[in-house]
């Protein structure tokens, strides 16, 4: 087992920020926010194939208390944006939010008077992934992206901010 | 299918002749102009008829059709499960007199396609048990698929949440 190597003498020593960080980026659990075709990529992603699990994203839990990153997987509507920032309101911090897909990022295909231009004209994101729809492993790699920034912040300040660590 | 259409068209002149303004046909299939206050009568009859009744409410949606008199167009298409004949019916409607007696008396199936013919061209029916919108908000100001609405919307017009 991994952790036995550093347990020579029985404790390990680290930071609490970087224990905190490898504990949250190692449990991601999603609040699948799927709303059209790339809700079925999302749920891909999730099948024995491309196992979103093995990446500590173990269930889908559709409760915002419960779930850290929101993946917005879909074209979002200006009448579903009130709704969708609800839910984003209602996720405890630490929260975390992947665009998923060409519609979620900048509107996608969609340049009319009913569709969004960007869940980030309403929500802060983290993570944009592209594709139309992205591939389950595209994702998967978004995640691994937000697995790595979350490595960088600072969680012990614990007032929601977040500065990023120096790179080294 | 012709005959048939043809036999239901005869009929439809029979009974409701000065509400039938129009017959005009292309490539077989039949479209019946038809008098505004006589739509929910008229298709009653074609539902009820005993040997093609039209009991399917294939669909009813609007037209902006841009002209100074009688700028939209409510089109109803009814098909005949059991024959297999499809006939449209249109009814024209002035700007200033936008109201339009509903079918869904008749053809309980109209009730959706009603609301959104009012959300996008403002096409109001009178007799609709829900008339309100379908697709936009409810506080929405403008008609969507009218020809003098842009087509990337107004901005400002839907608000967004705050960042």
């Amino acid at each position: 087992m991994g952790l036995e190597s550093l347990l020579k003498e029985g404790f390990f020593t680290s930071r609490v920020d970087a224990l905190l960080n490898w504990c949250q980026r190692n449990s991601l659990w999603p609040m699948p926010m799927g709303l059209s075709c790339c809700a079925i990529e999302l749920m891909s992603a999730g099948d024995p194939r491309h196992d979103i699990a093995r990446f500590g994203s173990e269930v889908m839990r559709f409760s915002p208390r419960q779930s850290d990153v929101m993946i917005v997987a879909g074209t979002v509507t200006y009448k579903m944006a009130k709704v969708v920032r609800k839910i984003y309101d209602q996720m405890s911090e630490p929260r975390w939010v992947i665009a998923m897909g060409a519609c979620a990022s900048s509107g996608g295909m969609f340049r009319s008077y009913s569709v969004v231009q960007g869940v980030d004209l309403f929500l802060p994101v983290d993570i944009f992934v592209s594709g139309c729809p992205p591939r389950p492993d595209n994702l998967l790699h978004g995640l691994m992206e937000l697995q790595k920034k979350i490595e960088r912040e600072h969680s012990v300040i614990g007032d929601g901010s977040k500065l990023s660590l120096p790179l080294n | 299918m012709d005959e048939m259409l043809e036999k239901v068209v005869v009929k439809l002149r029979e009974d409701f002749a000065d509400a039938i303004l129009d017959v005009s046909e292309f490539r077989g299939d039949i479209t019946v102009l038809v008098r505004r206050d006589k739509i929910a009568e008229i298709t009653k009859f074609l539902r009820d008829l005993p040997d093609c009744p039209f009991n399917l409410i294939e669909d009813v949606c609007g037209v902006d059709r841009l002209e100074r008199k009688e700028r939209f167009e409510v089109v109803y298409h009814l098909f005949s499960l059991e024959k297999k004949v499809r006939i449209c019916l249109k009814v024209r409607v002035d700007e200033a007199e936008l109201r339009v007696p509903t079918v869904t008396g008749v053809f309980p199936g109209a009730n959706w396609h009603e609301r959104e013919t009012y959300d996008m061209y403002g096409i109001v029916f009178d007799g609709h048990p829900d008339m309100r919108r379908v697709y936009m908000p409810e506080d929405y100001e403008h008609f969507p698929m009218r020809k003098d609405f842009p087509l990337l919307g107004i901005p400002g017009s839907i608000k967004l949440p705050r960042q």
